[in-house]
């Protein structure tokens, strides 16, 4: 009787525990939804920001987070796909690979406002590139590197063994093993945390105020020349983004419907952040469906 | 557990050149220190089946996968493996070639997340071999000598992961010897498989016979019984016995061999 009570007793804790967080979740989501729903319009995406008036809209803020995204990924997928695919099948277990974890760790628990002001020393000042999208990008490479290259590391170590040596028992280097059959049993978990890792980049402000700048420049849409100063592809030019437009109008801004902007700049962000998660799993599905069954020929 | 100093090693012996591989003296290291396989000489004939049999944690995989060197990135194993009289437990031995010509089949069917034809020809195709024609032949005839052609036929392209346990180990089979390899170590091929299965499996091990030498782990005294020429008794890291099935399951020299048969241990 005695153990029936304390394990009725337990889970009750837990589902109150869990109860709780469930509540925050809702309460926060909900809040921000509520609140910045109703003024998301197909008008408010598509226009400029106005510095003064109201009515303005976050077109370039939104670009320039996909953007910022897009080189962020470019810079360090390579760099963390190489380090994960070390780590999981080369690195023995020494003291110098277990510095190397400890040291991601660490830097995986950075807080990004070091990042940031790191990145403003470093690729702003010494190297010369101002704010600019560019060393926006390299901050959030530093930031984001830590996380990608554990996130693949766990897909790759979540192959089985026996799939390895499946691929050496028949002849094949370690090398070709990998690239032939782990990587794409894993790629599925690879994408997944491309992605996940994605959103944090997405929604990441304090890295990018002292090193993309927050001020929005005057872009050119139809001007395909990443080498010109208004085209929109030009990496040396400053890009504010959208978390880093919600921190100016609450701190600096002066425009009438600053609440309204944040509102929906935000709600905006949870958006684009819960399509990223959902998208995810989707495509890791869809690609794990695809990778293991018939090619159709 | 039985100690082993109570038992006289009672080894069958063949000429060198009767066999298609055989050891001397191997011994297997785990980190440096901790020894696995104690000094185990055996030889295989060509054109047999060999099983190894023991109690778990007896070495007889241990011994397997030291033949074609897979221990090698966790091991140390000390001793002589001779194959064409070379001895390949050396450092200058292209393990990869190695293993073209030594196939393996694991105790969990282990196929590629690929389609059944793709789980064939991708060692194939890393070999260098890019003729269609040609992989589809080898496709087909390897499928055939593991008996799953039949199965499988209409639908090569297909996942091989929506196989049966039996189908995919026979696949297994069928991608070691697309290889046309010269041995096969298969380690307790059988043992995540139903009855049904294991049958199927079997037969098709004993057709294989006239083509390949083969050496198998197993826990199955049956299996053993059933389907091998010579069987050699592996206990606490060191080969006891090894004769002919027929007289290790018979009329065993050894005491402790005589107890593991008889299912007083192990």
């Amino acid at each position: 009787m005695n153990s029936k009570r304390t394990d009725r007793l337990a889970t009750r804790v837990i589902y109150l525990l869990v109860a709780i967080i469930i509540l925050v979740l809702i309460g926060i989501l909900g809040n921000i939804l509520i609140a910045g729903v109703p003024h998301l319009s197909w008008h408010f995406l598509t226009s400029a920001s106005s510095s003064f008036e109201a009515g303005g809209g976050i077109r370039d803020q939104l670009f320039n987070s996909l953007y910022l995204l897009v080189l962020t990924l470019l810079i360090s997928l390579p760099i963390a796909l190489g380090a994960a695919i070390y780590l999981a099948e080369y690195a023995q277990d020494t003291w110098v690979t277990r510095l190397i974890r400890t040291t991601i760790e660490i830097l995986s628990s950075l807080p990004s406002i070091v990042v940031g002001l790191f990145g403003y020393l470093l690729f702003v000042v010494q190297f010369g590139l101002g704010f600019s999208i560019i060393a926006g990008a390299l901050a959030l490479t530093f930031f984001n590197l830590p996380i990608l290259t554990s996130n693949i590391e766990q897909a790759i170590n979540g192959v089985p063994q026996a799939q390895r040596e499946a691929g050496w028992a028949l002849g094949l280097s370690n090398w070709k093993t990998i690239r032939g059959v782990v990587l794409p049993s894993a790629l599925p978990g690879i994408i997944t945390g491309i992605i996940l890792s994605a959103g944090r980049v997405f929604g990441e402000a304090a890295a990018l105020i002292y090193t993309a700048g927050q001020s929005g420049s005057i872009v050119d849409y139809s001007n395909w020349n990443m080498f010109s100063s208004t085209s929109f592809l030009n990496v040396m030019r400053p890009a504010e983004t959208l978390a880093v437009h919600i921190w100016k109008v609450n701190t600096e801004g002066i425009i009438p419907d600053v609440n309204l902007v944040s509102a929906a700049t935000s709600a905006l962000l949870v958006i684009v952040v819960i399509i990223f998660n959902f998208g995810a799993r989707l495509l890791g599905n869809w690609l794990y469906r695809n990778l293991t069954a018939a090619k159709v020929k | 557990m039985e100690n082993w100093q109570n038992q006289t090693k009672y080894i069958k012996t063949f000429n060198n050149d009767e066999c298609e591989l055989y050891t001397h003296n191997l011994s297997v290291f785990y980190g440096g220190t901790v020894q696995k396989l104690f000094d185990v000489s055996l030889g295989f004939k060509k054109n047999t089946i060999t099983a190894l049999i023991g109690a778990s944690g007896s070495g007889k995989s241990t011994f397997l996968r030291s033949l074609n060197r897979l221990n090698d990135r966790v091991a140390r194993v000390d001793g002589n493996i001779m194959f064409h009289e070379l001895d390949i437990n050396q450092k200058r031995i292209n393990v990869y070639e190695l293993r073209k010509a030594i196939g393996m089949v694991f105790q969990k069917p282990n196929p590629f997340p690929k389609s059944i034809k793709e789980n064939i020809t991708y060692a194939l195709k890393a070999n260098g071999e890019q003729d269609k024609a040609k992989l589809n032949q080898l496709v087909e005839e390897s499928l055939k000598a593991a008996a799953l052609w039949d199965e499988v036929k209409d639908k090569l392209d297909n996942s091989a992961l929506a196989l049966s346990g039996g189908q995919q180990q026979r696949l297994c089979i069928a991608r070691a010897i697309a290889l046309k390899p010269e041995i096969l170590l298969l380690d307790e091929p059988a043992s995540a498989l139903d009855p049904v299965s294991t049958a199927k499996l079997e037969d098709t091990l004993k057709q294989l016979r006239s083509k390949y030498t083969m050496i198998m782990v197993t826990h199955n005294m049956q299996q053993a019984s059933r389907i091998s020429d010579y069987t050699a008794f592996f206990h606490l890291g060191r080969a006891l016995e090894y004769d002919t099935t027929t007289n290790i399951f018979t009329n065993p020299q050894g005491e402790i061999t005589e107890k593991y048969i008889q299912g007083s241990f192990g």
